[in-house]
């Protein structure tokens, strides 16, 4: 991605979600909270393509981020009462921030052991760790623990969840196609060449930890104040998987790629959903006639998985033969 | 004359096994020292030693009056020293051209913050530095792959570009670590001729660690030779050539 | 004290399920160089495989019997080794070549495509693992009550881990393993059929990950199609722990993380037991990243 025009880019986005925002109320609420899980997606897409696709470490934690960014948010704004617009907003942007400065935290705490450890060593940790915070979530009584936490405010909105999706974009994208930033996929290209070349790589290594859990945490914000109910177990290791299958799909280091696999599996469960709940098909003379897709859908979706890493590695959006380096 | 860069008595030990005994080496300003000696005599280890790969179990490494103990491989390029790998080690999949831009963070004036506000001072510094690296690709005739994934150059041209990579750092020593390997007749006498013009053009030292003995009594102003850790002569090629331990050494007496 | 002999029997009875799980772990880490995710759900199929086998063999051999238990462990095992054997030819055969985490992702895959497969066709809901021990009395040592399942447990894992070495150590295909996972070319240039070699050890360790199953349905009679997610986690642990490729520091990280964690949730708090392997885990990464028994490696440049 060339990324000359960045700022008119993301200016034109956080408009086009301010524009958008005004007309919500026009839009199937059914449609408006899917349009929410495809911006927190490709929030949570894009931040940690930062880290697994460019920098090429292996974090299989990034949902445990996502939940220290949705719990710290809600505490926040779950202290004030009923607000006025102005005051809502300018409430959440501070609890927005406030989660995604802790979740940057716990990104620093992960990105220590990172910078001994590569490959799948590195992935098991991270994974552990993000399974540390749900256990630790689950035992805090103060946040409900495993029965979870009521968030008052449905905040989140369209121009919050795409404005934050095109800031995510933009500073991905920024990092990585400056002089500076050409260090992450250096590091991820041969770690001993980029020591050698004068790239400090314990420092661009623990950047990308820091900054992918920050938007991580920003997500898990929206995400709070989108369902208004959050349950550690709600971040578990599933979910982490299901953003590293989209910056997989998309293709590593692929940011564009990364933005269109996380719209696509997004909608994918809830297409798959409707197909398998159309009643009647004309021709087809059973009820429900496709009534399996919707009990298989999670295993076509771990069939489609393997099935891609047999055949194409690299991403369905990839036009490089493959991006991915041992 | 103060030596650039200087060993003391550097020792490396891996276990029961010395690797580098008691190494004393002296490189001068713009001088082109080779380093030699059987397989397995420790020439790369003593490399790994300068550039901070490895850290010596004891003696002491300066660099331009400093000591370089204790500092990361970063720090010691940061330093002025830079190297390449004997088997190559580019970015595989950075273009040519970012191959050698990665480098240029060494040298830019702003951060993370310029690069993520990305004003005018930004763009002046990256089209600055688009200008230079450049100019380097020029002068090694790879002005023309600049857009092309480095791992698709040929063998020649890839070992070329580790050395320009190299020389994007703008080193005071450059550390060529068997820059003739896997190479022919025609190929290495091109090397031959690219090693002295960057001596040259670049007025900076350089230590080469190679195998070929012809190409290395050709260029070296001073070679040392190396077997088993220990230095066992040094001095000009036709000395260290006339050495009867150095014969001894290579025949496996 | 007898308070913690009874909890010192109890870890050691579960960590040396997780140490039978964790050999396969550090089997396939030892030759392929990569991490099975979908380990810990052969454990799983290995309890199914028992408790869809039991009633069958219960027209052979009445159950509960020690003869009829001892059949259902060895056709589970069979079983499992077959489908291991399967999972590497499909799935991670032809990815040899390609970078880890290539083959990372597709264990993943396959780990999650056993888990909502054995959902679709099991039933998400937990099974009560049939009666196919006979229940002893329990005895009492002292203040000590042993139960006679937890016996079993150690023995039979006893048994299994004198078998595995005595494969490993005197037999032919033993040291074809030990020489692939020295160096996998040279074995190959010495004439080794890596590929037999490598589904032989994938059949061992789906084999032991099976008996790993049913033992722990004998002591923990509810089985899921998600029950291995967590044991699998944790004997990987365990193999960090023991030093990853290291047979016996498998067997032992098993037992540590075991016992760690049924003391802890005995004396300290229950509730965060399933943080204690990834804590273990993060410590020892920093402190011995080779592990207890593990060589350390270092890279070269």
């Amino acid at each position: 991605m060339n990324f000359r025009h960045a700022k008119t880019f993301l200016l034109g986005a956080i408009a086009l979600g301010f524009l958008a925002s005004l007309f919500a109320d026009r839009i199937n609420p059914y449609w408006l909270f899917i349009f929410y899980d495809i911006g927190i997606s490709i929030v949570m897409a894009v931040s940690l393509n930062l880290i697994n696709g460019y920098t090429g470490q292996f974090s299989l934690g990034h949902a445990g981020f996502m939940a220290v960014g949705a719990y710290s948010s809600a505490v926040i704004t779950n202290q004030f009462g009923d607000l006025s617009f102005l005051a809502a907003n300018g409430i959440f942007a501070v609890a927005l921030l406030a989660g995604g400065l802790a979740a940057a935290l716990a990104g620093l705490l992960v990105g220590i052991p990172s910078l001994r450890l590569r490959g799948d060593y590195l992935a098991i940790v991270t994974l552990g760790f993000g399974e540390i915070i749900r256990v630790i979530l689950q035992n805090m009584d103060k946040v409900g623990g495993a029965r979870g936490l009521s968030v008052m405010h449905g905040w989140t909105n369209l121009f919050w969840t795409f404005g934050l999706a095109a800031v995510t974009v933009y500073v991905v994208a920024s990092l990585v196609n400056s002089t500076y930033g050409r260090g992450f996929i250096a590091v991820r290209d041969d770690e001993v060449a980029a020591e050698a070349m004068g790239i400090n790589t314990t420092k661009y290594k623990v950047t990308a930890f820091v900054v992918g859990a920050f938007f991580a945490g920003i997500a898990g914000g929206l995400y709070a104040h989108s369902k208004q109910f959050i349950t550690p177990g709600g971040f578990g290791f599933m979910q982490s998987i299901a953003f590293v299958v989209m910056v997989i799909l998309g293709g590593m280091g692929n940011t564009i790629g990364v933005i269109l696999a996380a719209i696509l599996l997004t909608l994918l469960p809830e297409g798959l959903r409707m197909l398998s709940g159309i009643e009647h098909l004309p021709g087809l003379t059973a009820e429900r006639p496709l009534g399996w897709i919707g009990d298989t859908r999670m295993i076509i979706y771990s069939l489609l998985l393997i099935v891609l890493m047999l055949t194409r590695p690299q991403g369905l959006f990839s036009l490089k033969k493959s991006s991915v380096q041992k | 004359m103060s030596a650039l860069l200087q060993l003391e008595k550097t020792t490396i030990r891996f276990g029961g096994l010395t690797a580098v005994s008691e190494l004393d080496l002296q490189i001068g300003k713009s001088e082109l020292v080779g380093l030699i000696g059987p397989n397995g005599a420790g020439k790369t280890t003593a490399f790994n030693l300068i550039t901070g790969v490895y850290q010596p179990t004891s003696g002491e490494i300066n660099f331009d009056g400093q000591s370089t103990v204790g500092c990361k491989p970063y720090q010691i390029t940061k330093r002025g020293i830079a190297r390449t790998f004997q088997n190559i080690r580019l970015f595989p999949s950075l273009t040519v051209f970012d191959n050698v831009r990665a480098v240029f963070h060494l040298h830019l004036r702003g951060d993370v913050r310029h690069a993520l506000w990305r004003g005018k001072g930004y763009h002046a510094e990256e089209k600055s530095v688009a200008d230079r690296v450049l100019e380097l690709l020029e002068i090694f005739q790879l002005g023309r792959f600049r857009d092309e994934p480095a791992k698709s150059l040929s063998y020649g041209d890839q070992r070329r570009l580790e050395i320009v990579r190299a020389l994007a750092a703008q080193p005071k020593l450059l550390l060529l670590d068997e820059p003739a390997a896997g190479m022919n007749a025609t190929e290495k006498v091109e090397l031959t001729r690219l090693i002295r013009f960057i001596k040259d053009k670049f007025q900076i030292s350089i230590l080469l660690v190679e195998h070929d003995m012809k190409l290395v009594m050709e260029i070296c102003e001073r070679i040392a030779v190396l077997d088993y850790g220990v230095k066992i002569a040094e001095g000009k090629p036709d000395e260290v050539r006339a050495n009867p331990k150095v014969i001894a050494a290579y025949l496996g007496d | 004290m007898t308070e913690f002999f009874q909890q010192l029997i109890n870890g050691l009875a579960f960590g040396s399920i997780l140490a039978l799980i964790a050999i396969g772990y550090t089997m396939v880490y030892g030759i392929l160089r990569f991490i099975n995710f979908a380990h810990g759900d052969v454990f799983m199929l290995g309890a199914f495989a028992g408790f869809y086998l039991a009633p069958k063999i219960a027209t052979v051999f009445p159950l509960p019997s020690i003869a009829g238990a001892i059949a259902v462990l060895i056709v589970s095992m069979l079983i499992c080794a077959a489908l291991g054997v399967a999972i590497e030819r499909l799935a991670y055969r032809p990815l040899r070549k390609r970078p880890k985490l290539t083959v990372l992702i597709t264990a993943i895959g396959v780990s999650l495509f056993i888990e909502y497969a054995g959902q679709f066709f099991f039933g998400a809901a937990p099974k009560k693992f049939p009666d196919i021990l006979p229940v002893l009395p329990i005895t009492k040592i002292g203040g000590l009550s042993l139960n006679s399942n937890q016996l079993i447990v150690l023995a039979v894992t006893l048994i299994l881990l004198v078998a595995l070495r005595f494969i490993v150590m005197k037999t032919k295909i033993g040291t074809a393993m030990r020489a692939v996972s020295f160096n996998p070319e040279a074995a190959a240039l010495m004439g080794v059929n890596t590929d037999v070699v490598i589904s032989f050890t994938f059949a061992l360790g789906s084999a032991l990950a099976a008996a790993a199953g049913i033992l722990w349905a004998v002591n923990y009679p509810s089985i899921d199609p998600l029950m291995g997610i967590l044991p699998g986690l944790k004997a990987f642990v365990a193999a960090v722990l023991g030093g990853i490729g290291n047979l016996p520091g498998a067997a032992l990280g098993g037992l540590i993380i075991g016992v760690t964690e049924t003391l802890v949730s005995g004396y300290i708090s229950s509730t965060y037991r399933d943080a204690i392997a990834f804590a273990v885990l993060i410590l020892i990464l920093l402190v011995r990243p080779s592990g207890l028994l593990g060589k350390k490696e270092i890279e070269k440049v």
